[in-house]
């Protein structure tokens, strides 16, 4: 029995958050929120380069055949540095999607160029994850796409989609395909742009050589694990930075971390916040191992991490005083991080209702 | 990562489950009074035999003599907790006497002491709080004079567990009255028989005395009944209290709770409709799930650091303020969702599960003060776990 992470993991993780610490600082974030970048292109071959695009590609295809709680340990330390990159969508959700419900000559077709980092690919699964808005949705008929795909992830950049229909089917459509208006959402998150997809008779391939319904449940399970990773990286880092803030600023003739008021403050914090890394790491190494708990465990995680996740941004904002509010600081990059990932891909309330249906304590 | 136990260990349960397979039938119904029975003290002989409890305590004071091995102890209590078993005997004696004697008593002590101790022969109180001196507990008053070959201690404790049905106390006391605060104390054990002793039951908002106030006037002690010599009492409580923290939020209690009030809620019906078809009680539950199982699994990260022998830090400091809380939440739960019904206690008619939902409210809300309140862990985990700056000292008028 052993609940904890290998030295391999430990330096894994370690060697993606030095690259980050080098190549995404502040003023890089803060560059591509400014110019509503699609991503940092610098920061993703980075990233390429230690082989995070590829972790969960197996290596017949060029990737790391690495698991979920590694990809988890990856997605911790993107939320720690608010990097401007993809990640969630083409490294974690298409891999499962192509590997799950793919045909040999679509892996073949894609799967190396992910796992170099060469191509991206955006995921249009939101009606399927957190609900369908008025007007959203997307029928599939004849090879072809009508409709609209709302809060499309790692969309802005995206050389290909992975597209979920009214009924659950995937589909794999190019990012140049004739009929496709890729319109940008601005959120409050900029370092992660999201998409809406409108389709006028769009030709896509069915990715139905294996259970598309099983796949698409398995990348909203892995995206929701990496979402509650991300938060739990953001989170502590804004625990580090409030912590930081309270040893340097004097009130009253004394360090403001030194009143309890304000130490208790960060005390909460970390306890809250602590914990949810076991639920991660549990719900990463459950996705990989137990089949029959991963959707259960990851919709905790998400849930959970996102309502602590709140928790934390707005106390630290707080510890932090007037000059959280700011700008100048940028802590709101990381309280808009955390923002973002609660509602994505299932809210707090609708997750834990998905628990509920997969215990058999509510109809679905 | 692997959450499987390994052959060995396997091995092992098996003959955990044997154990219980041949001899459940003769564990004690009611457990946890504070006087153990004799059926309670059988058992307990049985369980030492056969390594189950006082695994680690060596043979020659009244142990199994096995080797630690957090696993297999981690096992025992899984199959025990499985088959609704009681484990052996946990009062204040066994979890915080034992380990503090082993550590620091005399050859002498270690052999009168321990050996009764873990048969329950010899049931223990812990005389440390006193009215002034709780978070502060080094303030402490109690005094105790030299006399001869004799300590004479006068003063009071509070919070004392149990005072009324023990032999003997393990005492904090103050010995060197010039000596700097910390410096000045002395961990006595004694006899509770001891003339000038007066113990008062202490009731508390449950109704029950859970505590008693304990009084001692010209009270004599041979000064050889000192643990670790004079002085040295505050580091002597510093290692027992750590055996105390330990025991405080475990979640395997929240675990078993959680299960109680999800059959509950299945069960209990409003208007017809059963508690768990209600959205709001059903959200919470799924909520409160959600965070025993990030304790239940922070547990296991814990159990693997301590079996490696590597320090946790700031992940073992957040226990017992996250695990009470969590208690006290999951019986908030029940109370709300039994609705009119959650407020009924002592014997009254339609009462659920004996009254236990309110009591443990209330209960969890002195486990939340007691052992270190919530405040005084903030202050633990903001200086200890994340390093923050102690509060400066008031300057003197």
């Amino acid at each position: 029995m052993e609940f904890g992470l290998s030295e391999d993991q430990k330096l894994l993780q370690e060697s993606i958050g030095r690259t980050l610490e080098k190549v995404s600082p502040l003023e890089r974030v803060r560059k591509a929120a400014d110019e509503h970048a699609a991503y940092a292109g610098d920061v993703w071959q980075a990233l390429s380069e230690l082989g995070v695009a590829g972790m969960l590609i197996a290596e017949e295809h060029g990737g790391m055949g690495m698991g979920l709680l590694d990809a988890a340990l990856a997605s911790e330390m993107l939320g720690r540095h608010v990097a401007p990159a993809p990640f969630v969508a083409t490294a974690v959700m298409a891999p499962i999607a192509l590997a799950g419900a793919g045909s040999k000559a679509q892996q073949a077709a894609w799967l190396p160029k992910l796992a170099s980092g060469e191509a991206i690919t955006g995921v249009a699964v939101s009606e399927r994850a957190a609900g369908a808005r008025e007007g959203a949705g997307v029928a599939a008929s004849g090879g072809k796409l009508n409709g609209t795909a709302l809060f499309a992830l790692d969309a802005a950049g995206a050389d290909i989609f992975i597209v979920a229909d009214k009924t659950g089917g995937l589909h794999l459509v190019t990012g140049d395909a004739k009929g496709l208006t890729r319109i940008a959402l601005t959120s409050i998150d900029l370092t992660r742009p999201l998409g809406e997809l409108r389709f006028d008779n769009v030709e896509a391939e069915p990715l139905s050589s294996g259970d598309a319904g099983a796949a698409l449940k398995r990348m909203v399970d892995a995206g929701r694990v990496m979402l509650a990773a991300d938060t739990l990286g953001a989170g502590w880092a804004m625990i580090e930075k409030a912590v930081a803030y309270a040893g340097e600023r004097k009130q009253f003739g004394r360090v403001i971390g030194s009143f309890q008021a304000v130490k208790h403050m960060c005390a909460e914090m970390a306890a809250e916040l602590e914990p949810c890394r076991s639920l991660v790491w549990y719900a990463a190494h459950a996705f990989d191992t137990m089949p029959d708990e991963a959707s259960l465990i990851a919709a905790h995680a998400k849930a959970l991490t996102s309502e602590t996740g709140r928790f934390v941004a707005r106390t630290a904002t707080e510890v932090h005083g007037g000059m959280g509010f700011t700008d100048l600081v940028g802590l709101h990059y990381w309280f808009k991080r955390i923002g973002l990932n609660r509602q994505l891909l299932g809210s707090p309330e609708r997750v834990r209702h998905e628990a509920a249906v997969l215990q058999g304590w509510a109809a679905d | 990562m692997d959450l499987a136990y390994g052959p060995e260990y396997e091995a092992f349960r098996a003959e955990v489950r044997a154990f219980i397979a041949q001899h459940g039938a003769q564990a004690p119904r009611r457990f946890g009074v504070s006087r153990p029975s004799e059926e309670t003290q059988n058992w307990q002989r049985l369980l030492i035999e056969h390594g189950l409890t006082a695994r680690t305590i060596p043979k020659e004071y009244g142990g199994y003599g096995a080797e630690p091995d957090i696993l297999k102890s981690r096992i025992i209590a899984e199959e025990f907790t499985a088959a609704g078993l009681p484990m052996g005997i946990a009062n204040q004696g066994i979890s915080m006497l034992v380990p503090t004697l082993l550590e620091l008593g005399t050859e002498e002590q270690k052999k009168k002491w321990i050996a009764p101790t873990l048969r329950g022969e010899v049931v223990w109180c812990q005389g440390y709080s006193e009215p002034g001196s709780g978070s502060d507990l080094a303030s402490l008053q109690t005094k105790a004079v030299e006399d001869g070959d004799d300590f004479i201690i006068n003063g009071q404790k509070i919070w004392t567990s149990t005072a009324h049905a023990s032999d003997m106390i393990f005492c904090l006391v103050r010995t060197e009255p010039e000596a700097k605060k910390h410096e000045g104390i002395s961990y006595l054990i004694f006899s509770m028989q001891t003339p000038g002793i007066e113990v008062r039951p202490l009731k508390t908002m449950t109704g029950h005395a859970e505590f008693n106030e304990v009084f001692f006037t010209d009270v004599r002690v041979p000064k050889k009944d000192i643990v670790a010599g004079r002085g040295h009492g505050w580091f002597v409580a510093n290692a027992t209290l750590k055996h105390e923290r330990g025991m405080l939020g475990d979640p395997n209690q929240a675990g078993t709770r959680l299960k109680e009030i999800t059959d509950l809620m299945h069960k209990e019906t409003m208007d017809g409709t059963r508690l768990i078809d209600h959205p709001v009680y059903r959200d919470r539950l799924v909520a409160l799930q959600a965070r025993v199982f990030a304790m239940q699994f922070h547990g296991l990260r814990l159990l693997t650091a301590a079996a490696k022998g590597e320090d946790p830090g700031i992940a073992r400091l957040i226990v017992k303020l996250q695990g009470c809380e969590l208690n006290h939440q999951l019986a908030a739960l029940a109370i709300d969702a039994l609705g009119e019904i959650g407020v009924l206690y002592e014997d009254s008619p339609h009462l659920r599960a004996q009254g236990a939902w309110q009591h443990r409210y209330m209960f969890d809300l002195g486990l939340i003060i007691g052992g270190g309140t919530a405040q005084i862990q903030k202050n633990i985990i903001s200086e200890r776990g994340l390093g923050m700056p102690r509060e400066p000292k008031p300057a003197k008028a």
